[in-house]
Order: structure tokens, then sequence, then C-alpha cells
């Protein structure tokens, strides 16, 4: 029940981030989702990367779109203002508000159906447009609040829960982010956290579009044994090609990882993002590289996880459209308007 | 000719067309008559009227010179400029007995295609061009400004104000400006040693014009935005709307760029659609920045679910509807008032929208700053209702005007301060009952204030609940929101008839041009009619005491379906057989001539006129002189 509020007293001894938070700080409503479901795990790892972030809470704007994930925003980030917006059409409020407010930090929280099916359009634009963001999809393959249907992640021949079966080709939206020019690719599984909390974290410290890819299963329609988005599905078939650990810049950097299977990007706040390779071969910032790895290890009914592009030196819409540095919400009539006298001359030019 | 049909005599009373072949070059040359003559300190009311393409299909501009001041078309053609031979018969046809024919006489034509009853004036112009210029895109080019040359002298326009506006437009470029002089001057004293210039329709120098502009609603509306403290535009390519964001964008270069720097206070997108366009909108102004966009009807229709959100979630937004004729594509380059009820009612659901109904361009820059007052004080979508007359077509206008001690009303927002000192928030709370209630922006408070934005329903306190009490509380309040919104739009402009009358006639926006003339024209006939310009809706109640006070009141509008009457029925709750529609939705603006028949009509059959002492007249007896309204 949303409507419940969680009791406000705090264990005196909770540790504290840099700012004072405690880690309930970054906490929401209590969940409604079913037991179990993955977006629940997504929510703590947002939760977890925020505080450890030192981010002050009401800092963050959240926005989603409509269904099981766009709701999840109420359940994290409680002192945040948050946008519940229509279906599908989450990064275009999300665009605009990042136009109003450079200073704030945007995070975009979608579903498959929310983000594949009726805004994929939308979805692609907010990428090639590098809006400063992290764009989540909680991936189920799924509609849950409408009960059971096929989302278009889905993948070919996989079986709802009633036994039907999937015949249309699965969007991979990793793939399509890659070639719409997102400079931050990631995928992740809700189910492993470790992977996940770095993936959340180095994404917001990147400047421009950042993706996420969230494999979260739907316990109620699509974990099943005919189901590929199941938590035994993607246990059995993940292939992460790295772990991250992220660094902020404070923080001296420890070198004991052995040569070649660390790799250090630093990212716009100078933080580090830290890779410790599972897979020699992999390389982040070949794009290229990455496409084939991906289709590659998809043709092998294989969910790759992990970093897998990222362009540290990118830049925002913002940066592109040459906005003043001050937000825009913050100008006055000084900064805007004119005057008469302007007008006057504009007159004169019109007779 | 026909020695019957004397030749049409009029000193700075008359209409010019010229029709021409789209994407030929010929808008420059004809926009330096209608200002020459503007120039000349006599008004114009110029409209272009041109095909949804690029180029090769027919377009026509037509001129109206008028002493008297009228903005709206008169109907009828005196001199037709035919320099289309894809539309000439219909072209020769339009003119009025005893007109003028121009026209490029180097091939012979048959004496079939031409009329008796016209006056014919030929000019060799292709003949002319090709003995002068070797290159095909100067042929072409020079063509338009040969016959400026040749009308200068047919119809007495001073040359020196044709070659100042040269002048002024080829600054810095020495040799196109003598090259177009050249062009100027062939065409003139070919006409000169060839006719008896000038005609009997001329041009007399005069100072009617005064301190008014020429400028087209687009370009003033997108002013309008920028003065009302706009800083993000989204929008997506339609015409008629797309120039309003372009001119945005350019009044931005001009008055919001750091010239230093060059850093930007404003961001413009070009959005992938009109649902991303509504949305950004939308996103941007819920985070505390001012923001519209620009569209037409179909947009419009696109955006609906997004209108809905607005009015729910209470998030300020403007809108410019350019409308056009309408419904589906429609004609994407005519004009129509044909999205009232789509705007009024825009989205699924129990919704109402503010709309502001600017009459010209000066309106339409006032209105178009007011709009972010509105949407801010009222937490709403408030939709600048333009349509393709006013939008894209220059008028002849009163000059801008600001009061630079205005300063933006940001509305009801709750700063971090009064969080701080403990004020209580609910963003859906009205506290002082004028059904308004408190909004935070985004990251002004660490620990007070924020909400969840929701489609959902949900408390005063923004707390998602389907509770029917906290649904119909919310509601009540919007409808109450509503009423506080009548109270802030420009008041209705009521203006009573010469003599006391028990008609009354309404319109709104572009129809105001035509509307002046033919309500002179009916009063000179004995029609009297006490009028009322709607600016805004919801309606002020002042509209129903109108309706209440007159048994019979025309209301005249562009579109089929009498939406405005719809409007006012619905809203007003006022007996249907009180109002008489006069619909005019051909796609062309309405005209004076097509007004007066109308009402003069209708109201002669509801005895609207007094039968003794009425000086009813021919549709064609014209009022002299005055300057219109």
């Amino acid at each position: 029940m949303t409507y419940l509020t969680k009791p406000k007293l705090h264990h005196p001894a909770l540790p504290k981030n840099a700012l004072g938070y405690t880690r309930r700080d970054y906490e929401g409503a209590i969940s409604t989702l079913c037991a179990g479901c993955g977006h629940d795990s997504i929510s703590a790892a947002i939760i977890q990367a925020f505080y450890e972030l030192d981010i002050a809470p009401h800092r963050v704007a959240k926005l989603s779109g409509i269904g099981c994930s766009s709701k999840t925003p109420t359940y994290f980030l409680g002192n945040s203002h948050g946008f519940n917006s229509v279906h599908g059409r989450m990064p275009s409020v999300l665009t605009g508000a990042a136009l109003a407010n450079r200073d704030l930090i945007y995070l975009g929280v979608s579903g498959d159906g929310d983000s594949a099916s009726i805004g994929l359009g939308q979805f692609a634009h907010v990428l090639r447009r590098g809006v400063n963001m992290v764009y989540v999809v909680e991936n189920n393959g799924v509609y849950g609040l409408t009960k059971g249907q096929f989302s278009a992640t889905a993948d070919k021949g996989s079986k709802s829960k009633r036994g039907a079966v999937n015949s249309d080709e699965p969007i991979d939206l990793v793939l399509l982010a890659l070639a719409l020019g997102a400079t931050f690719v990631a995928r992740g599984f809700s189910g492993d956290k470790t992977q996940l909390v770095p993936l959340i974290k180095a994404a917001v410290a990147h400047r421009g579009a950042a993706f996420i890819d969230v494999v979260s299963p739907c316990v109620a329609f699509n974990n099943h044994p005919g189901s590929t988005k199941s938590y035994d599905y993607v246990r059995e078939h993940n292939d992460a090609v790295n772990r991250l650990d992220f660094m902020p810049t404070r923080e001296p950097i420890a070198a004991d990882y052995p040569e070649g299977s660390v790799r250090d990007v630093v990212l716009h706040d100078g933080g580090t993002v830290r890779l410790r390779k599972l897979d020699a071969d992999y390389d982040p910032s070949d794009k290229v590289a990455a496409m084939a790895y991906l289709e590659s290890r998809r043709a092998k009914g294989e969910v790759v996880t992990g970093l897998l592009y990222v362009d540290p030196a990118s830049d925002d819409m913002h940066a592109a459209m040459k906005t003043v540095h001050v937000p825009l919400n913050a100008l006055g009539d000084g900064d805007l308007v004119p005057g008469n006298a302007a007008l006057g001359e504009v007159n004169a030019s019109l007779r | 000719m026909d020695a019957r049909v004397k030749p049409l005599v009029s000193v700075n009373d008359f209409v010019v067309k010229f029709a021409n072949v789209n994407g030929s070059g010929s808008a420059s040359a004809n926009g330096l008559f209608a200002r020459a003559i503007l120039r000349m300190g006599v008004p114009v009311a110029a409209r272009n009227i041109f095909p949804s393409n690029i180029q090769g299909l027919p377009t026509w501009y037509e001129v109206r010179i008028v002493e008297a001041g009228w903005r709206g078309r008169r109907g009828g053609v005196d001199l037709m400029v035919a320099m289309n031979p894809q539309t000439w018969d219909k072209d020769v046809a339009e003119i009025e007995p005893g007109g003028y024919l121009f026209y490029d006489s180097t091939k012979a034509l048959p004496p079939s295609k031409f009329r008796e009853d016209v006056t014919l004036l030929g000019v060799p112009l292709t003949a002319i061009c090709n003995a002068q210029y070797s290159d095909a895109r100067q042929r072409q080019l020079f063509k338009n400004i040969i016959y400026l040359g040749a009308l200068s002298a047919l119809l007495d326009i001073d040359p020196a104000e044709i070659e100042r506006l040269l002048g002024e437009q080829y600054r810095g470029k020495e040799a196109l400006l003598e090259s177009n002089r050249k062009a100027l001057a062939m065409g003139r004293d070919y006409a000169l040693a060839n006719f008896a210039c000038p005609i009997g329709v001329s041009v007399a120098r005069r100072d009617a014009v005064g301190n008014r502009i020429f400028i087209d609603g687009n370009s003033a509306a997108a002013l309008g935005a920028v003065y009302g403290g706009a800083t993000v535009a989204a929008w997506y390519p339609i015409t008629p709307s797309s120039s309003l964001a372009e001119s945005f964008a350019k009044w931005c270069r001009k008055f919001r760029t750091d010239p230093s720097s060059g850093e930007r206070r404003y961001a413009i997108v070009q959005a992938e659609d009109e649902l991303a366009s509504i949305g950004m909108v939308i996103g941007a102004a819920w985070n505390g920045a001012r923001a519209f966009t620009a569209t037409s009807g179909p947009g419009i229709s696109l955006m609906q679910e997004f209108l809905g959100l607005a009015y729910f979630a209470e998030i300020p937004a403007v809108l410019f509807d350019v409308q056009r004729g309408s419904p589906s594509t429609g004609m994407p380059t005519r004009t129509q008032q044909a999205d009232l009820i789509s705007c009024a009612y825009a989205s699924h659901g129990d919704t109402k929208h503010v709309l502001l109904l600017p009459e010209d361009p000066r309106e339409c820059f006032e209105f178009g700053a007011l709009a972010f007052d509105l949407a801010d004080r009222l937490q709403t979508p408030v939709f600048v209702m333009l349509d393709l007359d006013i939008g894209m077509q220059d008028w002849l206008t009163e000059p801008l005007e600001w009061d630079d001690s205005r300063a933006m009303d940001r509305g009801k927002v709750m700063t971090a301060a009064e969080l701080d000192a403990g004020r209580d928030f609910g963003r859906y709370l009205d506290v002082d009952g004028d059904g308004i209630a408190y909004r935070t922006y985004p990251g002004s408070h660490p620990s007070r204030g924020s909400y969840f934005t929701r489609g959902t329903t949900k408390d005063r306190y923004a707390r998602y609940t389907e509770e029917g009490p906290a649904y119909v509380d919310n509601m009540q309040r919007l409808l109450r929101k509503f009423e506080t919104a009548k109270t802030l739009l420009p008041k209705p402009v009521i203006t009573p008839a010469g003599e006391t009358t028990s008609a009354g006639v309404i319109w709104f926006g572009s129809t105001g041009a035509a509307m002046a003339e033919a309500l002179a024209e009916l009063e000179h006939q004995g029609v009297h009619l006490d009028r009322m310009r709607l600016r805004g809706f919801p309606f002020d109640d002042s509209v129903a005491d109108f309706i209440a006070a007159h048994e019979h009141v025309f209301v005249v509008e562009q579109n089929r379906d009498a939406q405005l009457k719809m409007l006012l029925v619905n809203e007003c709750a006022v007996d249907p057989a009180k109002l008489t529609s006069v619909l005019h939705y051909d796609g062309t603006p309405i005209t004076e001539r097509f007004i007066t028949r109308e009402i003069g009509e209708k109201a002669r059959l509801y005895n609207v006129t007094p039968l003794t002492g009425a000086r009813i007249q021919g549709a064609g007896a014209r009022k002299a002189g005055g300057r219109a309204a």
C-alpha cells in the first residue's frame, strides 16, 4: 500500500554517508509489487547506489512511464520529486525536465513494454539526443499489470505462463541503444546486486545518455521453465563480461588487481569505474566489437551482462545546445525579457 | 474592350492579385509591391494563397489597397497579374467587370483566352528578359522585378520607394542592387512608353498608415513568448505553425544569446513528433521553466493524452495552435477556426482548457506573453488559438508595446524558506478557495515539499487513492480553478451599435478583420448590431448576459459545425434558438462581402432591420473613408 508510511524512527547506530544521510533517507514507500519481484531488487540497488554516491536525495528527479516498473520510483528516494507520466513517454518528459534544470540528476525508470513497445520511438530519440540521465529498463519480457501478455523483448519461442508461444522476434534494447548513440550502455540482472550497484553508480557519474537494461524476472507471469527471463534461465546463461567497482574521485585507487584483468575508466566527475575482466577479450570502448559480441552470445542463448560500452569523452544535450550554465528555470525577468526599448527597434524594422 | 463596360476607376481602393508559380521567386517582388504602397502611407491587406508544395504549383498573392484601413479580404479582383499559364482561365474569370488584366504578351494568345469587359495590359516580359539576360535563373528572377517596374508605372507607385526597399534588402550587395534597379527601370520604361499611365486604378500618397507595423502573427506570437519568459520550446514541423518556432529561434538569437560567450538563455528542440513535443513542454514546466510548443490541428490530435495529464496533474503548458483546414490532413495551407472543440475539451474524461483568441498579430504578441503568466498562475495548459490567416500573413497592426514594470507571475510556488517556516504543503490542497494549490519545484528542499506527480487519482497531499470522495473533491476543485480562470482572461470587447437594437453579433480571432468592415457596411444598410468580440475561454459572465440581452445573436466563425456556438450553448446555458450561425469554411479567409450578405439576408428575415427608415441598398454600396477599428 503506497500510502502506508514506513516508521520514521531510525536506529541511532545506522551508518551515515559523507552528507550525513542514512540508507533510510534514500528509501521510499513500501513496495506494492509482488513478493520476490525483480524490480524490488533494482529499487534496492538504486537506494544503495545513491547512498554510496553521497548524493542528496532531493537533487535527484525520478521519472517513469506506466507499468509495474514505472511504479517503482515510489519505492525509492522518497525525498525526490517523482513523475509518473504517460505510457511510453517518460523520455520526452525527462528531456524537458533536463532542459529546465541542468543541475539535477535525472533517473528514468521504465519497463520493456514502456520502452520497447509503446515507447520505442521516444526511447530512441532520448538516447540519440544525449540527454544527461540514467535510463533504467526493468526488463521482464512481460506485461504484468495487465496479466501476462508478451512484451516486445520476449524471446522468440519463449512460453507464457498459460502456454502460448511467442512467435515474434525480440527487440534487444542494448543493441538498439548502442546503435542509437547512447554513450554508456550496460546490462545487469536484478538478482546480481554486486554487479548492478556499481553499474548504476558509474551511470550516474557518466555525462550523457546512460542506459542500463536490467533483466528482472516477473515472479507472477514470467518465472517459469519456458521463459528466458526467469531467475533460473538468467543465472544459468549469464555471461558477465566484467565485474565493476566504482570509486569516487576522493578515494585512493588501490592497485591490487593482477595486470591484464583490470581496467580503470575515469568518468566525468573524476570517479573511476574499475572493470575486473572476466573475459580478457572484452573492450568496452569498442562499440563495433561490443555489438558483434552481444550478437554472437545471443545466438548461443546467453545473456551478456556488465558494462558493455562507455565513451568517457562524451558530452550531453546542453553542451550541444550551448545552453547557459545557470539552470533555465533560475533565469529571471532581467535575463529573459528584452524590454520596451528593444521592442521599439523591432517595430521600426517592420515599417 | 466592350464599350458598355467602363474601366474601374479608384484611387487607393482596389484589389490586385498576382497569380504565380510556386518557387519562381515571385514572393520577393510581390512583397516589395505591398511594402512600397505602405511606404506611400496607404494601408494594404495582403495575403499569400499558396499550395502545400515546394515548387511548381500555383500560388497567389492578393494585395488589397485600402485607404480606409480595412484588414480583411474584400472579395473580387480588380487587377489580375496573370503570370501562371496553368491557372489562366480561372484567374481571368475572377476579374471584376471593368477590371484589368496584366500579362506576359510575348507569345500571342487567341482572343478566346481574353474577356471583352476587362482592360488588357500586355507586356512582353519574356522577350524583354531574353533580350537582356542569358542565364535562365536570372531570366526568371528578373521577370518578377520587371513586372513590378511596369506595375509601378501603371498604378503610379513611387519608384523611389521601391528603390529604397531594394536598397535595404541588398545593403552591402551593390551589384545585386544595381541589377534589380535596372530590371525595375526596364519594366517601368516599357509601361510608360506603351500605356497611358496611370490606369484607372492607382495609388496616391497619403498619411494613413501612421506608426503601424507590418508583421505576421507567428512572428509576433514568438516574440510574445520571448517577452513572456519562455526558455524551452519543443516542436515538430507542421504547416502553418513551423514559422512560429523558427521565429522564436530567430528572436532568441537576437535577444537571448550572450554576445561574448555565445551561451544561450533558451533551449529549442525539434522533437521526433508532437507527442514528444508536448511531453518535453510538460517536463520542463514541471521543473519550473516556461515552456511551449507550436502546432496545428493534427498535432493537437496527437497531444491529447498528454494534455489530459497536464490538466489532471496540473502542470503549466503553453500551446500555440495555428489552425488550418481540417479534418485529418485537410487543407494544410488554408485557414480555418476548426480546432476550438478539440482544444477546449482536449483529452479523454472530464477536461476543460483555457483558450486565448487573438484577433491580429498585435494580440498574438500580447497573448503570447500573457499565456505564460496564465499557465503558471492556473497550473494548466493554455492554448493560444491562431489560424493560418493571422499566423502566416503579414498584417498591418498597431506597434508592439511592453510595460517595463511588468514582472513574470510564476503563480503559487512554495519556496524552501516557506517550507522551512513550517507551511503546510499539499500539492493539491486549496488553501484560499481559488481552486489553485501550491506547487514546489523539484530539488528545492532536502526533506520537505517533494511529491509524486501522476496521472492517477490522488488526494490533496498527492497520495495515490481511488477513493470516490477524494476523487470528487479533486474534480470539484478543478472546476473552481476554471471559474478562477474566467477572472484572469482578457475580457470580451463589447461595442454597442450606433442605434438601439435587439440583435447582436459575436465573433473571435481573424474573423475580426472582415467583420469590422462588414459591420460598417451593414450599418450603412440600416442593420444595427451590438458587437462582442471574444478573447478567451472559459467565457466571461458578460457573454451570457450579452446573449440574454438580445433577441437574435449572430455567431460568425470559420468552421462547418459552428464550434463557437456549441461552446456558447454548452457553457453559457443559452437557448440555441437565439443564436444564428454565419459559417465560412472553404479554407479562404472570410470576406466582408460574405458577412455582409449573410447577416444582411438573415437580419431582414428576422426583422432586425426596422422597415421604416431603413436605407437598404445593394450589397455593393460602400461606405467611403473612415479608418478601420
